[in-house]
């Protein structure tokens, strides 16, 4: 499991190193993380409260009490004592539930948006409006140009005598983008679509860590009571997945400060 | 080989004293386990505090290295207490603790070599 961990470990390692990379690299402003993930359930949709990093903050404990239990559970393997084992594995499971479900909250306001967000952009003139990032934006009469959700609307631009006037040499125009929610193509958050890209590929690889985590540890709850490490005379697998799980914990730890912190 | 694993088992069945295992390790005494589950217990304190001073830190300090150093220290220390502890590696044997560790040196490489490679030191921090 060790030598398993260490390769997992490179890959993402590498993300995080790339998101930075892309992130320093980046020609346009970076989405500030603190105005991005805002939403916390109740809060948002009774009060309408603004709770920045707030909803990551019980993740993380999520993710670290599931990590008490988990090694809690180990504990109680090396003295034998199956229930509980049984107990631990079970609150861990519903630790590792409750994350993955947290997530999806957090990828679903992520993508509707909540506000929208004009964006200066360029895009050929070409028929329709062709922006750079290969989307098609629809031109309205007061000069703007909606994209919602990402959902591709092409409309003649040589109707609209407002973006005509802002043609610029070389065939380009630019124009207000106004954006709400987030695609790979294009978001409400920044100008830049790798910051959607980034957030979709790196929580999304970390929850599928965290998702085959939990059918992991289903398994071997199932095997513990069903009496297999008692006939194999130690509770070595409980271990094994308790790596995994450390690892996933360790991994978010790491998510956790270069993607929603720094 | 069958047969003397099935006679292991006849012999395991019959043992009327209470379920024990040359592997697991029911002879640890209750004080030692206790102790264990105290330590992990404050692990799990200490990296929740860790966590609750990274969000102080979000909300009082400017953006900057000085904030970003906090961040990544913090996280290091979180990182150490969940590996050495949670994972156990501190009561591994030293060559299995290098195995593990010495190859994370790629990963600061691979960071430092993309800082010089993408011109970090001539545009960045060292630009007049």
């Amino acid at each position: 499991m060790w030598f398993f961990l260490i390769s997992d470990a490179f890959t993402f390692s590498t993300l995080l190193v790339v998101y930075g990379v892309i992130r320093f690299a980046s020609p346009v402003v970076w989405a500030d993380p603190e105005k991005v993930f805002t939403h916390f359930p109740g809060l948002h949709e009774l009060l309408h409260i603004d709770a920045p990093l707030a909803f990551v903050g019980l993740m993380t404990f999520i993710l670290i009490a599931s990590s008490v239990t988990m090694v809690l559970a180990v504990e109680a393997g090396h003295r034998g004592d199956r229930a509980k084992v049984e107990l631990y594995m079970l609150w861990t499971i519903l630790g590792g539930v409750a994350f993955v479900s947290c997530q999806g909250y957090e990828w679903y306001h992520f993508i509707v948006g909540t506000h929208g967000f004009y964006h200066e952009v360029y895009g050929d003139l070409n028929g329709a409006l062709h922006l750079l990032d290969g989307s098609v934006a629809t031109a309205m009469a007061d000069g703007t140009i909606i994209i919602q959700n990402g959902v591709d609307a092409g409309k003649d631009l040589l109707t609209n005598p407002d973006l005509v006037t802002k043609l610029v040499p070389g065939g380009q125009i630019s124009a207000d983008l106004f954006v709400q929610g987030a695609n790979t193509t294009i978001n409400q958050y920044a100008q830049n679509p790798s910051f959607a890209n980034l957030f979709f590929f790196i929580t999304g690889f970390h929850g599928s860590h965290v998702a085959s985590g939990v059918l992991l540890n289903y398994i071997v709850y199932k095997q513990v009571q069903n009496g297999v490490m008692e006939e194999r005379g130690h509770y070595e697998m409980v271990e094994k997945v308790g790596l995994y799980w450390h690892f996933v914990d360790l991994v978010w730890v790491f998510v956790f400060t270069f993607f929603y912190l720094v | 080989m069958a047969q003397s694993q099935h006679q292991t088992h006849g012999e395991f069945d019959n043992d009327q004293s209470e379920y024990h295992h040359p592997d697991i390790h029911t002879h640890h005494d209750e004080a030692h386990g206790t102790a264990v589950r105290k330590k992990i217990w404050q692990v799990f304190w200490i990296l929740l505090i860790l966590t609750v001073l990274e969000f102080v830190v979000a909300f009082t300090v400017g953006r900057g290295t000085f904030r970003n150093v906090t961040y990544i220290v913090m996280t290091l220390v979180k990182a150490f207490y969940i590996v050495g502890s949670f994972m156990h590696l501190k009561d591994e044997v030293k060559s299995l603790i290098m195995t593990i560790l010495i190859p994370m040196l790629f990963i600061l490489w691979l960071i430092l070599a993309l800082l010089i490679e993408g011109g970090f030191y001539n545009g960045g921090w060292f630009a007049s």
